[in-house]
């Protein structure tokens, strides 16, 4: 029914603009000068038909179950029934209306089912009748005005700007949506963990923590040393660090090959190939590092007498840092090839040979860019997760051998949120706050990439 | 410079033909270059003036579509040669180029980037002089004295220029390649360049490609006129803008085309 009436009024929407259009072209043939283009009639006469229906549609999502709602509990209201009670009846009623009711059918039941089916339709009809007539209405009002040849390209243009500011405004709000709910469930993890031991602990076991039954009391003694997040904390620096040893030079030195000595051939296949390595992914990456790597270098390090982990940092880091190079070996590129040619010119007409060219004049003007795509790339290997769950275990050690296992924040979300959650419980709650982090940690690097960036852009521009 | 009243021929063209890809852009010129005299190539736009400038210094190596054919002989030197050295080639024959392009670094590492690279200073001390000596040469040096170390990118536009001309001098090169260096300058920074151009001809042989002919006719002694790729005519300045021999000289000189 409503995907009846919807397409009706887009077909309505469609008419109005048509014979905006044409009224405009009726005004043109009497030698009248329009105040615009032809199709602003039309635009201006759709706007007002698709205005009304969107409010009404809008107030009748947001009212019509309150009020049947209400019309159909206030035939119960003077028996004295609790609220939860009554709740359950109307939910009930709903459910035996659409025929989904299993319980046993009593005659109160029946009935506010059959007045609930009644109500939903009478509020259905009306709102066809409501939504039509308004919409007549206004195109009407709307027509009126263009055929005294009113402006129609200001109203157009507003309503656009309208449009475009809301899309932008959900973008925004949804965001700060988000940063709140992390926000409040990470205060309440803190209320129970003192933050101290959050930051300063150097024991992280949260399966202590899966084995509280919730009908205990809450007890925050037992988890004294169960969320010390140092170890996770240096696992997440710490992989992504040897992610960007690998990162940084392969993609610096591929981006530099490709935007300076690569002929135009190379190039041509080169890129798209780079390219492509970003373009897996990330959990094939994952067992690419688990199963391929991770086996490899424990065998290699065993031949050497070395004692390997076969979850290793080292793998998880190097296939991070293999999945980062196309980031920044082709961001890189772009920089390096934005470099005006004349900077170039410059620096070969007063001798200069291919490589001091780059080191000494495109280096230097790439550097904010090039700094910017390594920042990129440092945001990525910290918010990684899948590689570091498959290949680098879940056992948050706190070491700095590239051999041994450790995890990340990113892998101990994963592995509090999976299976069964309850909210409000520190160990959900847990995620919240390592989500918190790992979103203050990014946002600084961004704001110093950005400092840095225009820090560059003053001294050189 | 006259030695016992013969002129001095510092660069000979002979024959030179410019493709890019199979298009070709210079058809069969020859031209001799006076040494310590400024020399104008004139010509409407696309006639390969530039094209030809370019060749001089061998910057035409670095379009990959371009291919060069003919002798350029720069002290009785082939430069188009296997043998020849482009990075010494570079140091002999400076070029200045149309719109000004400092580095992006301070003034002091823009004249001092050239010396570095050809290792022509032993210490901070000498640099410290070459960096000067430039700078005052291109008449720059009291402007910019107390703020070396600014970078050359917030200059004016006549004073980058004059930075990138004092970046060309600073390995004292023989040969001064201009590319239209004041097309993009205000008529008073174009005079300075142009005074500059005078002063600097005592010391280097300067060939300026130049749109204004009112500017050949300040600047230079003598005249090559292109058109189409071809060098039409080329002789004394006084000559080409007074008496010139071909019909299409006098049209491009008079303003009947062009």
């Amino acid at each position: 029914m409503n995907l009846i009436l919807f397409t009706f009024i887009v077909l309505l929407g469609f008419t109005s603009y048509y014979f905006g259009r044409k009224k405009a072209y009726t005004i043109q043939s009497t030698k009248k000068r329009l105040t615009a283009l032809p199709q602003f009639y039309g635009y201006y006469l759709a706007i007002w038909c698709a205005i009304p229906a969107f409010i009404i549609f809008s107030l009748w999502a947001i009212f019509e179950p309150t009020i049947v709602k209400l019309l159909i509990l206030s035939d119960y209201s003077n028996q004295g029934y609790l609220d939860d009670e009554l709740n359950l009846l109307y939910e009930k009623s709903k459910a035996l209306s659409r025929g989904q009711f299993t319980g046993e059918i009593t005659p109160f039941i029946e009935a506010s089912a059959e007045k609930y089916l009644s109500l939903r339709s009478i509020a259905q009809s009306s709102k066809v009748v409501i939504v039509l007539s308004a919409i007549i209405a206004s195109v009407a009002y709307a027509y009126k005005r263009i055929s005294s040849n009113s402006r129609t390209r200001e109203p157009v243009e507003k309503f656009l700007n309208a449009v475009l500011f809301t899309a932008s405004l959900a973008a925004i709000l949804t965001t700060v949506g988000i940063v709140f709910s992390l926000i409040f469930q990470t205060i309440d993890f803190f209320k129970v963990i003192p933050l101290f031991d959050f930051v300063f602990g150097t024991h992280w076991y949260p399966a202590k923590a899966f084995v509280r039954d919730s009908s205990e009391a809450l007890d925050p003694t037992m988890y004294s040393d169960t969320f010390g997040a140092v170890p996770i904390f240096a696992g997440t620096f710490f992989i992504a660090f040897i992610a960007m040893c690998v990162a940084i030079p392969i993609g610096l030195m591929s981006g530099i090959y490709l935007a300076e000595y690569a002929s135009t051939k190379v190039r041509q296949y080169a890129k798209p190939l780079i390219e492509i390595l970003a373009g897996i992914p990330t959990v094939v990456y994952g067992f690419f590092a688990a199963l391929t790597v991770g086996p490899f270098l424990k065998e290699l390090g065993t031949s050497m007498g070395l004692e390997v982990s076969a979850e290793s940092a080292l793998a998880a880091g190097g296939v991070m840092g293999i999945m980062i190079i196309p980031f920044i070996s082709s961001l890189s590129d772009d920089v390096i090839t934005s470099v005006p040619q004349n900077l170039r010119d410059g620096s070969y007409a007063m001798g200069a040979t291919k490589s001091e060219t780059i080191k000494r004049v495109i280096f230097p003007a790439a550097l904010p860019g090039i700094v910017g795509s390594i920042l990129l790339g440092v945001s990525r290997a910290i918010g990684e997760t899948m590689i570091v769950v498959m290949a680098s275990g879940l056992a948050a050690n706190l070491t700095l051998n590239p051999l041994e296992s450790t995890s990340t924040i990113t892998a101990q979300i994963v592995v509090i949120l999976i299976g069964d959650q309850a909210f409000g419980d520190p160990k959900t709650q847990a995620a919240f706050a390592l989500g918190m982090s790992l979103f203050l940690v990014t946002l600084c690097l961004n704001i110093v990439a950005l400092r840095v960036v225009k820090k560059y852009r003053e001294k050189y521009e | 410079m006259r030695k016992n009243g013969v002129k001095m021929i510092k660069i000979k063209a002979k024959d030179v033909d410019v493709f890019y890809g199979k298009k070709q852009a210079l058809f069969n010129i020859s031209l001799d270059i006076e040494e310590n005299q400024v020399t104008a190539l004139i010509g409407p736009s696309g006639c390969g003036k530039s094209t030809f400038l370019r060749c001089l210094n061998r910057m035409n190596d670095v379009i990959d579509i371009c291919s060069v054919k003919g002798e350029i002989l720069i002290n009785d030197f082939n430069i188009n040669d296997k043998s020849c050295d482009v990075v010494r080639l570079r140091e002999k024959i400076g070029m200045v180029f149309q719109k000004p392009n400092p580095f992006p670094k301070t003034l002091y590492e823009n004249v001092s980037y050239g010396p570095t690279i050809h290792g022509m200073a032993q210490s901070k001390q000498e640099m410290d002089e070459i960096v000067e000596t430039s700078l005052k040469k291109a008449a720059l040096w009291e402007e910019v004295k107390d703020r070396l170390h600014e970078p050359g990118t917030g200059l004016s536009g006549g004073q980058q220029q004059r930075l990138c001309i004092a970046r060309a001098i600073s390995v004292r090169p023989e040969v001064i390649l201009m590319d239209e260096p004041c097309s993009a300058l205000d008529p008073i920074a174009t005079a300075q360049i142009e005074e500059l151009i005078d002063e600097l001809k005592k010391e280097h042989t300067i060939i300026i490609v130049t749109h204004s002919m009112a500017q050949a006719a300040r600047v230079s002694q003598n005249t090559g006129f292109f058109h189409l790729g071809q060098l039409i005519e080329h002789g004394s300045t006084d000559k080409i803008f007074k008496n010139p021999d071909n019909k299409k000289t006098q049209d491009y000189i008079t303003g009947r085309f062009g």
